[in-house]
């Protein structure tokens, strides 16, 4: 009942496959947000994992940028998606596939 | 024996709360269900000794990100249910051939590099939190820098895209001053 490396890099994958579904199969774009908070979540996990199966602290240093750069990302992009949705009434991706500018 | 207790515990809390995340038509189901995904996977961050990590990964993401989505959401329509995408066949057969591809090579990666060497090891006789300050500070401190000033950049174009018209106080103007400034409104968005 040793809980391996392999354990943690299976749910890494699990997780990150579940973001990918919402990827796929999301329209509305906060929801997508949330799909690519899971992706980042499962490579954290696995980062954290392989950090402390190896005995490396720099897995650890990679989650830590990690998490920053997905703070910095959620300012600006609900930023972006209020100026959208103040112009146009809605966050729908069909709707933003034409750059009219 | 606790540690695997543990383990499957949150693993398969995780995945139902991150799978409730993307299903659901309701955003405040799936707000909701992320935060507390998010606070989950802090627990694998404690079970690996990664003690620091668990307290950013609850204080940035439960406590940051999720505040910040749902004051986000207070601008958008919550109560519609979400529409779902039926779907670019190429891009859905692109992405499962994509994933497919990745978990051969995540699991094929840790037996080609069997051999691998730590490249910072952990310290003897220091916390976690004190062996990652050790090498933050010395051999990572520039991207510490430019992370930091990523994240002022951030803080900036937030309060410049979304904090527009933030000037005006609705409960500090007159009635006619709120029709005017609704009028002004109506003639040109932003």
């Amino acid at each position: 009942m040793e809980i391996g490396l392999n354990h943690y890099l299976v749910l890494s994958t699990l997780l990150f496959a579940i973001g990918l579904i919402g990827v796929m199969r999301r329209k509305n774009l906060l929801l997508l947000f949330f799909a690519t908070e899971i992706l980042l979540n499962s490579v954290n996990i696995a980062f954290a994992a392989i950090s402390h199966y190896y005995g490396d602290l720099t897995g650890q240093l990679f989650v830590f940028f990690v998490i920053a750069i997905a703070a910095s990302e959620v300012a600006v992009g609900l930023g972006l998606l209020i100026v959208w949705h103040k112009r146009h009434g809605n966050i729908d991706l069909d709707h933003m596939s034409t750059m009219k500018g | 024996m606790f540690e695997a207790i543990a383990f499957y515990l949150f693993a398969f809390l995780t995945t139902v709360m991150f799978f409730i995340a993307v299903t659901t038509t309701q955003a405040l189901h799936a707000l909701t269900a992320l935060a507390a995904g998010m606070i989950f996977i802090s627990a694998f961050f404690f079970i690996l000794g990664a003690d620091f990590l668990g307290a950013i990964q609850i204080v940035v993401y439960s406590g940051a990100v999720m505040a910040l989505y749902a004051f986000g959401m207070m601008f958008f329509d919550t109560t519609r249910d979400v529409k779902e995408k039926n779907g670019n066949k190429y891009i859905v057969f692109g992405l499962s051939i994509l994933a497919a591809v990745l978990v051969v090579v995540i699991f094929a990666a840790p037996m080609v590099t069997n051999n691998i060497v730590a490249l910072h090891p952990m310290i003897e006789g220091a916390g976690n939190t004190q062996e990652l300050g050790m090498v933050l500070f010395t051999k990572y401190l520039v991207p510490f820098e430019v992370a930091a000033v990523m994240l002022l950049v951030a803080m900036v174009s937030g309060i410049v895209l979304a904090g527009k018209k933030m000037d005006l106080s609705l409960t500090l103007m007159s009635d006619a001053e709120i029709i005017d400034a609704k009028k002004e409104q109506h003639k040109k968005v932003l």
